[in-house]
């Protein structure tokens, strides 16, 4: 069976071992997951869950229906196929002498990364965006030697006018 | 006025109608059973292992419809549940488990008797909660209760750790419940229930499969009225007996791995399967390749996450069978299926059930066809697990939802004897009984004594054939007979009876059946009677492992049994 690539958005209630229950249900099924990123939403007791993972149609479904099943799930949709904004932030710290960083910093101008921390022999770089652009830098600082990575995981939203998909709406209605 | 929160769980728990509990003490619910005699409607039966509360309680569930409640202390306490909970929870039966959790500032310092039962029964559960304070204990017991008992329903667990029962909260009983996670699936979407119409209304060969969901949804008149209209015949899954009553006409028995001939030729040919509440375990389906082949499928369900698992469905239809069928039947047109009903009598001609009087010997099949004689059909059966399960379904024709008492999901052995003690708790003015197998028997025979000091009357039919017999009969068809681990000794099952303070007798001929379950049945109180049966009879037909149902195994020739049976005197 194909599979690809999924994002599916979870509003969930933050209540103690949520994120428990939808890890354990992810390892039962035998699901594998790429990224996960939580964090507030715009209601207050509700988090935000956004998980990528691989797989074909129907095992992404039946893991979807399953988290919808838990309790402390109040909604989950897979966005795949809308139009999406997804953006992961990397903290990435990398060998610089005085020889080479300022070749780092043109590279990080190039893509509209931060550098937030110098120090004698490294540099950090913090960079925003999808997980191509973040691969890309990653790529070209690798000959500087990278001493250090941190990434959020993705998190991602429709695109467009208030509302976004039908899941979150029903997500947003529900909540209330 | 404030109240303990030993109090407060006790006066919540009688809020949701709960009359019986089944538990156990240990240190930390000390002052849970403290209070407890405060509270004299809140009836407690003392099991003698918790295993035995959760299937207790898992009995009275399905006997009654009602929450099952079973209580445990923590630690070992707790862990011996989990098998009790793993069941209800794969036969969606509605089950509160209570248990107790060392004081809050222990948790998580691997105090005495300390364990993660949440943790440990994440996957086994529909939810649960470690109850934190005295005052939001009525609030989750509240949820408890509801989570358990609708959609589709399944075991909620508690943990109380001991100063939560002690400390004094002013008890708030809310009458809302704010779960906005929790969504319950009713009606069925319209389009889709349209589209069902119109395949029952055109189809030739229909078949309806019914499952454990007409009975717990009580829809076995509305099953009734979908099957006469359409003039469909029905098959059910092992949990399902009982849904749809199995003297009607158009019934045909169970389908699947031990299913009758006619039921899986009837999956083989039908050219429309109507699943009803069932959610196509592999034990029905036999090879899913090769399961029902030429049909197109209509599955009604309440829980969404079934629609496809395992078999893709034309038609899903998302809703309580309850509130479905009867929009459906609705829309039918009068149904007319002279010749598929007149081929599926046809097949129920070729491939009857292996004859009860074969033979000398006396027969286990025989001893369920004559405690259904003796009941009149009318006992609620309960089983443990193994080839007696199977022989209780297929020869005890059941026609009341909730008579038949098995453990289908998890087939755990052991389930028989304290499943019937819950179940005769909640039908104390049915007769109950309990079939039981000689190993599945020894696994929770302790509960002889709950019998003897509640005062609780099961009447015992104890299917001894000196093996683990389904075991043995897969080693007999699929590993050449090497016979491995399979031959049991028992005890003398009368002199255990006798020794707990019930009366039993062993019986060896078949002559002799009849009258000893008349004496059973007469006798007030619990009674055992020991069968000694053919040791090597093996359940037919048989859908051997991995092959598909329409190539069932049926009972060849007889031959002579071989083990010498040494452990009887």
């Amino acid at each position: 069976m194909a599979t690809n690539k999924h994002t599916l958005v979870a509003i969930v209630q933050d209540k103690p071992g949520v994120l428990n229950r939808m890890a354990s249900l992810f390892r039962r099924r035998g699901f594998n997951i790429e990224s996960i990123a939580v964090g507030h939403s715009e209601v207050a007791h509700l988090s935000r869950v956004t998980i990528i993972v691989n797989g074909s149609n129907a095992m992404v479904e039946q893991v979807r229906k399953q988290l919808d099943k838990l309790i402390d799930v109040v909604r989950v949709s897979d966005i795949s196929a809308e139009k999406i904004t997804v953006r992961e932030l990397a903290l990435v710290k990398v060998r610089a002498s005085s020889a080479t960083r300022s070749e780092i910093i043109e590279i990080a101008d190039i893509f509209r990364a931060n550098i937030v921390d110098v120090a004698s022999d490294t540099l950090t770089i913090e960079i925003t965006g999808d997980e191509e652009k973040i691969e890309s830098m990653l790529q070209l600082l690798r000959g500087f030697g990278i001493r250090e990575i941190a990434r959020t995981g993705r998190v991602a939203m429709v695109r467009g006018a208030l509302g976004g998909s039908k899941g979150e709406k029903a997500a947003r209605k529900s909540a209330k | 006025m404030k109240k303990s929160g030993a109090q407060i769980l006790c006066e919540s728990l009688l809020r949701e109608g709960v009359e019986v509990m089944f538990g156990f003490p240990g240190g930390v619910l000390l002052p849970f059973y403290d209070v407890l005699p405060q509270y004299p409607d809140l009836r407690h039966i003392l099991v003698r292992h918790e295993q035995g509360a959760a299937h207790a309680a898992d009995g009275y569930a399905r006997a009654t419809g009602k929450v099952g409640v079973c209580m445990a202390t923590s630690g070992p306490g707790a862990t011996n549940l989990v098998t009790g909970i793993a069941n209800a929870y794969l036969d969606s039966v509605p089950m509160v488990a209570l248990t107790g959790q060392v004081a809050r500032p222990f948790i998580g310092k691997d105090a005495f008797q300390e364990i993660d039962i949440t943790g440990i029964t994440l996957p086994i559960t529909k939810h649960s909660y470690v109850a934190m304070d005295a005052g939001s204990l009525a609030a989750i017991v509240k949820e408890a209760f509801y989570i358990a008992s609708t959609g589709r329903p399944g075991p909620v667990l508690i943990d109380l750790p001991k100063d939560v029962q002690t400390e004094l909260a002013d008890p708030v009983y809310p009458d809302k419940i704010d779960l906005p996670g929790y969504k319950i699936p009713t009606r069925g979407h319209p389009t889709q229930l349209k589209n069902a119409a119109k395949l029952i209304n055109e189809a030739r060969h229909p078949l309806i499969i019914a499952g454990r969901g007409v009975i717990i949804s009580k829809a076995s008149e509305e099953l009734k009225q979908l099957a006469e209209k359409g003039q469909i015949p029905v098959i059910s899954t092992l949990l399902g007996i009982g849904g749809f009553p199995e003297n009607h006409v158009l019934c045909y028995g169970m389908a699947g791995m031990h299913g009758t001939g006619s039921a899986n030729k009837a999956l083989d040919a039908t050219d429309l399967l109507i699943a009803v509440g069932m959610r196509f375990d592999d034990r029905v389906t036999g090879n899913i390749s090769g399961f029902a082949p030429h049909a197109k499928i209509i599955h009604i369900d309440l829980d969404p996450a079934e629609i496809g698992k395992n078999v893709a469905v034309n038609v899903p239809i998302v809703g309580d069978v309850k509130a479905v069928l009867p929009a459906l039947n609705k829309m039918l047109e009068p149904g007319e299926h002279l010749d598929w009903i007149r081929q599926l009598d046809e097949w129920r001609k070729q491939h009857p059930l292996p004859d009860v009087n074969a033979g000398e010997g006396l027969l286990p099949q025989y001893i369920v066809q004559q405690l259904y004689e003796a009941t009149r059909g009318d006992a609620i059966t309960v089983t443990g697990v193994g080839q007696h399960q199977m022989w209780a379904a297929q020869y005890y024709q059941h026609t009341e939802p909730g008579h038949f008492i098995t453990s289908g999901g998890l087939g755990t052995m052991g389930f028989g004897l304290p499943a019937a003690l819950g179940a005769k708790v909640g039908c104390p003015d049915k007769t109950v009984w309990c079939i039981d197998g000689d190993g599945s028997l020894q696994m929770t025979i302790q509960e002889l004594a709950t019998l003897v000091q509640d005062s609780i009357n099961v009447k015992i039919a104890v299917i001894n054939n000196g093996y683990l017999g389904m075991v043995r009969q897969w080693q007999d068809l699929f590993y050449e007979k090497r016979y491995v681990a399979t031959p049991i000794s028992c005890p003398d099952f009368v002199k255990v009876a006798e020794a707990y303070g019930i009366a039993a007798q062993r019986v060896t001929r078949r002559e002799e059946v009849a009258p000893a379950i008349e004496q059973a049945m007469a006798h007030d109180g619990p009674y055992l009677i020991d069968f000694m049966v053919e040791p090597e009879e093996n359940v037919y037909p048989m859908v051997p492992p991995g092959a598909s149902n329409i190539e069932f195994l049926e009972q060849p020739k007889k031959e002579v049994s071989s083990w010498p049976r040494t452990s009887i005197p």
